[in-house]
């Protein structure tokens, strides 16, 4: 029995790994090709079919490009600062449930590597633990736009990690678990159990959060090119800065399943469609809309940023959360 | 406006009006009010609507802004000054060229130079002639100068070669014999007329 899910638990880790590693690298094949004709443009076409092998290219082209360090770089920090980016989404994934359990040659396979009761708090303390790797990256490459760009990450991703925070506690609050799987069972009820219906205004300031903290664009301070040039990534080349893509992309998925199962009804059957399926269009959707919003939406200010997050966001998700609590007493 | 306001040069001192000025808030209560207004009016969702047109356009109707450059090129207008071009006889593939050095005098850059010689016929002959293009503006006086349409300016805008000289030189410029039939004749000045054949009328000699 113990070995049996010793090794279950390494194959699924390594399952996840490797897709959410292609995933990562496949987004960003899907996000220029939706860019592209969002602007009217073609994106990449020349490299193999559809420019599918640009992949490929770009992957060669990571891995052989010289590994720069900067001369007055902390070394060791400098180093280490892409891997614990590229760490911790992954680890942040192990407490995701994916899929519903499904049965493989008679054995009941649950899709979720590590079934903790506090698989949310799990996702999210794990998941803010990987602003530690731009914070490093900036502080560590000795380069003043890198440094702007770390302090960026430090006010952004502090800031929104308290919205994210209490955007969350409202819906749990009405599930009563910190537990993923708990939260997905909550709204098996088909459509009109989905907690979005009873919490929509948790949802949107869940998913603003979520923009900032993936880093996506209308937020995407951090490595704002027009205004610090490549921010805490200007002196990372080759596979470091293929890692801190890799993490970010990563996060990007962990962030889209949070919300297809905190708010959008997870892997249940949702009408005919079966629930894996369900929860794979969701998460397309979503992601879609992440790379929508980056063709349309301009950025903004780092000071209109921390005005959101403070001024609006925050009292918003407060109030929230006292609705919440006084619908639930009477 | 009258003359004397528009004589007056003391600009310095006026007060201008600016065209376009925003309202800004004022007080706390007009700000609360913009960002309400804002937040709830929905730009945000008006602009992602205008970009998923865009991408279901770009999609199924095909309109794309991309020139696959190399593949397909956008035309260019004819009157665009590029690489010269020394047109031939059509009937023998000869130089059209008489060797008047026009082209060589009014040349403002001092780039084209041409050799000639009085060949045994007792006929000008240009036996080298050469374009600079280092120096070459492209102002088309050369071929504006031109009073045979000898020198002209080409299609040739991709200016990309191992070395000037590949340009420049009269082989390079002339029309070769085989590609003879694709050249294009231009009107203008001492252009033969579209009409020639019937106004020409035959010499003493043919009868």
């Amino acid at each position: 029995m113990e070995t049996s899910i010793i090794i279950e638990t390494i194959i699924k880790a390594i399952v996840v790994l490797a897709v959410f590693s292609a995933l990562a690298g496949f987004t960003t094949y899907i996000e220029r090709k939706v860019l592209a004709y969002m602007q009217r443009r073609l994106g990449p076409s020349n490299v193999g079919p559809y420019g599918l092998l640009q992949l490929v290219a770009d992957g060669i082209k990571l891995f052989t490009k010289e590994d720069f360090i900067p001369q007055n770089a902390a070394r060791p920090v400098f180093m280490i600062a892409p891997i614990i980016t590229a760490a911790t989404a992954f680890i942040a994934m192990s407490a995701v449930p994916f899929f519903p359990e499904f049965e493989l040659f008679g054995y009941v396979v649950r899709p979720i590597i590590a079934d903790v009761n506090v698989g949310v708090l799990f996702v999210l303390g794990v998941a803010s633990v990987g602003l530690y790797g731009p914070l490093l990256a900036g502080m560590s490459s000795a380069n003043k736009w890198s440094l702007l760009g770390g302090a960026r990450t430090a006010i952004q991703l502090l800031s929104y990690e308290v919205v994210s925070g209490l955007a969350l506690l409202a819906p749990l609050m009405l599930v009563g678990s910190l537990s993923l799987i708990d939260i997905n069972n909550y709204q098996a009820g088909g459509f009109t159990s989905w907690l979005i219906w009873s919490q929509p205004l948790a949802f949107i300031l869940f998913v603003i959060a979520g923009f900032a903290e993936t880093n996506r664009t209308p937020f995407d301070l951090l490595e704002h090119e027009a205004e610090i040039v490549a921010g805490y990534a200007t002196e990372y080349s080759g596979l470091r800065w293929g890692m801190f893509f890799i993490g970010e992309y990563a996060n990007l998925f962990t962030v889209c399943f949070l919300v297809s199962l905190i708010f959008l009804g997870g892997f249940n059957d949702l009408w005919f469609i079966p629930g894996g399926l369900a929860i794979v269009l969701k998460v397309m959707f979503l992601i879609f809309f992440f790379l929508w919003t980056r063709a349309s939406w301009p950025h903004i200010r780092p000071d209109q940023l921390m005005w959101l997050c403070w001024k609006i966001l925050m009292p918003l998700a407060v109030i929230n959360i006292l609705i919440t609590g006084f619908v639930m007493m009477f | 406006m009258g003359l004397e306001e528009f004589k007056d040069r003391n600009i310095g001192v006026k007060n201008y009006i600016t065209v376009q000025d925003d309202n800004y808030p004022k007080t706390n209560g007009e700000v609360f009010k913009q960002i309400v207004k804002r937040s709830l009016k929905g730009e945000l969702f008006t602009g992602l609507k205008i970009t998923f047109n865009m991408m279901r356009e770009a999609l199924f109707k095909g309109k794309m802004h991309t020139v696959q450059y190399p593949a397909e090129k956008l035309p260019i207008g004819p009157r665009y000054r590029a690489v010269h071009k020394l047109l031939a006889l059509l009937e023998s593939g000869e130089n059209r060229c008489i060797g008047c050095g026009l082209c060589e005098k009014i040349c403002i850059s001092n780039c084209i130079k041409m050799d000639t010689k009085i060949d045994e016929n007792s006929r000008k002959e240009v036996l080298e002639y050469t374009i600079n293009m280092g120096r070459c503006i492209f102002c088309g006086y050369c071929a504006e100068v031109c009073p045979e349409l000898a020198i002209v300016h080409g299609q040739r805008y991709e200016n990309a070669s191992e070395q000037r000289a590949h340009f420049a030189l009269k082989e390079d410029l002339l029309t070769p014999l085989d590609k003879l039939h694709l050249q294009k004749e231009y009107e203008g000045f001492g252009a033969v007329s579209p009409d020639a054949d019937e106004k020409i009328q035959k010499t003493p000699l043919q009868y």
